[in-house]
């Protein structure tokens, strides 16, 4: 007996998911270098959160059309690989159609997967002809810049080459075509191979077994460089999606301690800080770092989609700020600080850069008005406000670098308790007015 | 508009007479100083009187949330505010504060829980809405019957505490025509005035928010564009004004069609 596709098949595959092991791994450490955050409550709810959000995809068809066929490519995705389950067990024991045993049920599961394979690679064709030819406003913003673009059509042409080699896998098979029971599709497709001898036409089957399984652990790897991620990251990023009503921000604990310290006329300013004080925490967030790991997660998760920039008011009246180049600057930051600390041992060399200035600028942060349109627009349960706002405590609190304007609206707070030069002492003056 | 002087408690009243009203009526910033929302205010009072509500204000003794310095990025000032406000309302042992300003509602709601800060909070339309409900207060429509009306939902109120319905109920209790925007509840288009964006100038872009928005009202044919928020109600004014139709569309907030429409 001949082992050597055994064998072939076992080293493909080991390498295939080793290298995407180790990927994923490079990818929960990059993650761990935000903060920590108190994720532990309301699990009931982030449960529902996910089945409804990710499972139930609720949020996808908010836009009917786009929704639609993402449900459909979703759905083709997840059943088609109980096919990639027979496949792997055909392939390291040297098998063939090893499910085929279990009668007609059978035909109806390969007839069902030939459908959804059909209908995945229309519904993909209709995509790329939205990204590229209709040029849907959202696909085609600043900052879809050439990887971007690329990538989103690398990924709807492998899987249009996926499902064209599913299909013609199936109808290359001469004793799966013979059965005749779960070729709802591919039978269509046999006759374009019919007067080809039957040793060609097992070759072309065996090829197309070959490259649909290696093009499925290639496309597995694919997804850590790619914003592909977002078929895994959806799960636990609507998860651990914000459960508080959207309109509130947390209070920063840090600042907290020093307002009771200020209030406290019990405490001695002057007191010597004890030895193991550590120094006081950065306030906001000027690099990757100083976020927290959900927020990381978040630009990991983000498929760039657009919907929270075409939905955010700043964006639609011409400024610069985009939400989703609020997350890909995140993201690309991030990536940058990981093949760093990669290349240093373990260790993150300062680089003079920081995700501030080099990657977002002070005018999108000042542009937005907090009106939480992107973080409702979002079908993954995206953030992108709370990272403008930490970015916003660090520019006003580490740097007072607020716009004047705000400056003086500040002053104006603290002095008068009111955001204009108006005396607290006139406050229910409008009763007699 | 009947001339009765209104009947305007302060806690320090209540306090002096040793009695608890039934809510505080936090009256915030705009709804203070802002010549526009202080008519919002008062109509307000007036329906609170007219229902014979036992309400007290701060007064004196209220001031800014923070919310405007929060949302810019100030935390130390937000939670100096936040503490200083929390200490005046504990003291007073307050329970219920109703509110005419998404921005105070959202803050007192939501931010001051975790500073020591813990009331049942209600937007005016929910409370307007309650007091319906209940049978201390009864709208007819008035003037306002049959006209054209559409709703610009405040982001602090909708979005943010997702509060759609309150407003909308008071609106249809008018017997007026409720229209909806292209985007309105929670795909509602922001006035431009959230965020602290009310007190600078906008980035450079192709056009301001509140006329992207005024745009999108207009587009409706209302004759009038109901706001349920001080700063929105600013923002679409400028809004109409800068499209020159203020002689076909008034901006006015819900209160003041509940009080108008029985001539308060």
């Amino acid at each position: 007996m001949n082992y050597i596709p055994n064998i072939l098949f076992a080293v493909a595959l080991i390498v295939g998911i080793g290298y995407f092991a180790k990927n994923v791994k490079k990818l929960i450490r990059n993650i761990k270098l935000g903060h920590d955050v108190d994720v532990s409550d309301n699990t009931s709810q982030r449960w529902k959160n996910m089945a409804m959000i990710a499972l139930g995809q609720s949020k996808m068809v908010k836009r009917p059309i786009a929704g639609f066929l993402h449900i459909i490519v979703y759905v083709g995705f997840i059943i088609i690989n109980i096919e990639v389950l027979e496949i792997i067990i055909d392939g390291l024991a040297g098998t063939h159609r090893i499910f085929s045993g279990i009668g007609p049920l059978y035909g109806v599961l390969i007839g069902a997967f030939e459908v959804l394979a059909f209908l995945v690679l229309v519904s993909v064709i209709i995509f790329w002809i939205r990204r590229n030819v209709v040029k849907i406003k959202r696909f085609w913003a600043n900052e879809m810049t050439s990887w971007p673009k690329n990538d989103a059509n690398y990924i709807l042409y492998i899987e249009m080459v996926l499902m064209l080699l599913f299909l013609v896998m199936n109808a290359t098979d001469l004793k799966f075509q013979e059965m005749n029971n779960g070729n709802v599709i591919s039978q269509f497709i046999a006759p374009w191979f019919s007067g080809l001898s039957d040793g060609t036409i097992h070759i072309i089957e065996r090829s197309a077994w070959w490259l649909h399984i290696l093009g499925i652990l290639g496309f597995l790897n694919y997804l850590y460089f790619s914003k592909h991620l977002h078929i895994l990251l959806a799960f636990p990023n609507t998860y651990y999606g914000k459960v508080k009503p959207k309109g509130e921000l947390d209070n920063l604990e840090s600042v907290t301690n020093e307002v009771k310290m200020m209030m406290d006329p019990s405490i001695d300013p002057f007191a010597a800080q004890p030895e193991s004080a550590e120094a006081p925490a950065k306030f906001g967030a000027s690099d990757v770092q100083d976020l927290n790991w959900v927020q990381l997660l978040n630009a990991y998760t983000c498929t760039e989609c657009g919907r929270c920039t075409s939905e955010c008011p700043a964006n639609q009246t011409g400024k610069k700020l985009s939400p989703r180049k609020i997350m890909m600057d995140t993201r690309d930051r991030l990536e940058e600080v990981g093949k760093n600390i990669d290349a240093n041992g373990g260790t993150f060399k300062e680089d003079g850069k920081q995700l501030l200035d080099d990657y977002i600028t002070r005018e999108e942060l000042w542009a937005c008005t907090t009106c939480n349109a992107c973080v409702e627009a979002c079908p993954v349960s995206i953030d992108p406000l709370s990272i403008i706002m930490e970015m916003r405590r660090y520019l006003v609190m580490e740097q007072s670098a607020a716009p004047m304007e705000l400056n003086n609206m500040m002053t104006n707070v603290e002095n008068n308790g009111a955001p204009w030069p108006y005396n607290q002492m006139d406050r229910l003056n409008w009763k007699n007015e | 508009m009947s001339n009765t002087t209104l009947k305007v408690p302060t806690m320090a009243e209540y306090m002096a007479e040793g009695k608890q009203p039934e809510v505080l009526f936090w009256v915030g910033c705009m709804g203070s100083f802002d010549d526009r929302a202080k008519k919002v205010t008062k109509a307000f009072v007036r329906l609170l009187n007219k229902a014979n509500v036992d309400f007290a204000v701060l007064g004196t003794e209220e001031s800014c949330t923070g919310d405007p310095a929060k949302r810019a990025g100030n935390e130390f000032l937000f939670q100096m505010q936040a503490v200083t406000n929390i200490e005046v309302l504990n003291a007073y042992e307050i329970k219920k504060i109703v509110t005419a300003c998404p921005h105070c509602f959202n803050t007192i709601k939501n931010e001051y829980p975790g500073l020591g800060g813990n009331y049942q909070v209600m937007h005016h339309t929910q409370f307007l809405k309650s007091l319906l409900d209940e049978g201390r207060l009864t709208v007819e429509g008035g003037q306002f019957k049959g006209k054209r009306i559409t709703f610009h939902d405040p982001c602090y109120l909708g979005r943010a505490n997702d509060v759609y319905e309150a407003p909308r109920d008071l609106i249809r209790k008018l017997d007026a025509e409720l229209v909806e925007m292209k985007s309105c509840k929670s795909r509602g288009l922001c006035c431009g005035a959230g965020g602290a964006q009310m007190f600078k100038e906008a980035e450079p872009g192709n056009k301001e928010v509140n006329i992207a928005r005024t745009e999108q009202a207009i587009d409706v044919k209302p004759q009038i564009i109901a706001a349920g928020c001080p700063f929105c109600n600013t923002m679409m004014t400028d809004g109409v004004k800068a499209k020159d139709k203020e002689s076909e569309i008034e901006v006015m907030d819900i209160a003041e069609l509940i009080a108008n429409a029985q001539d308060l």
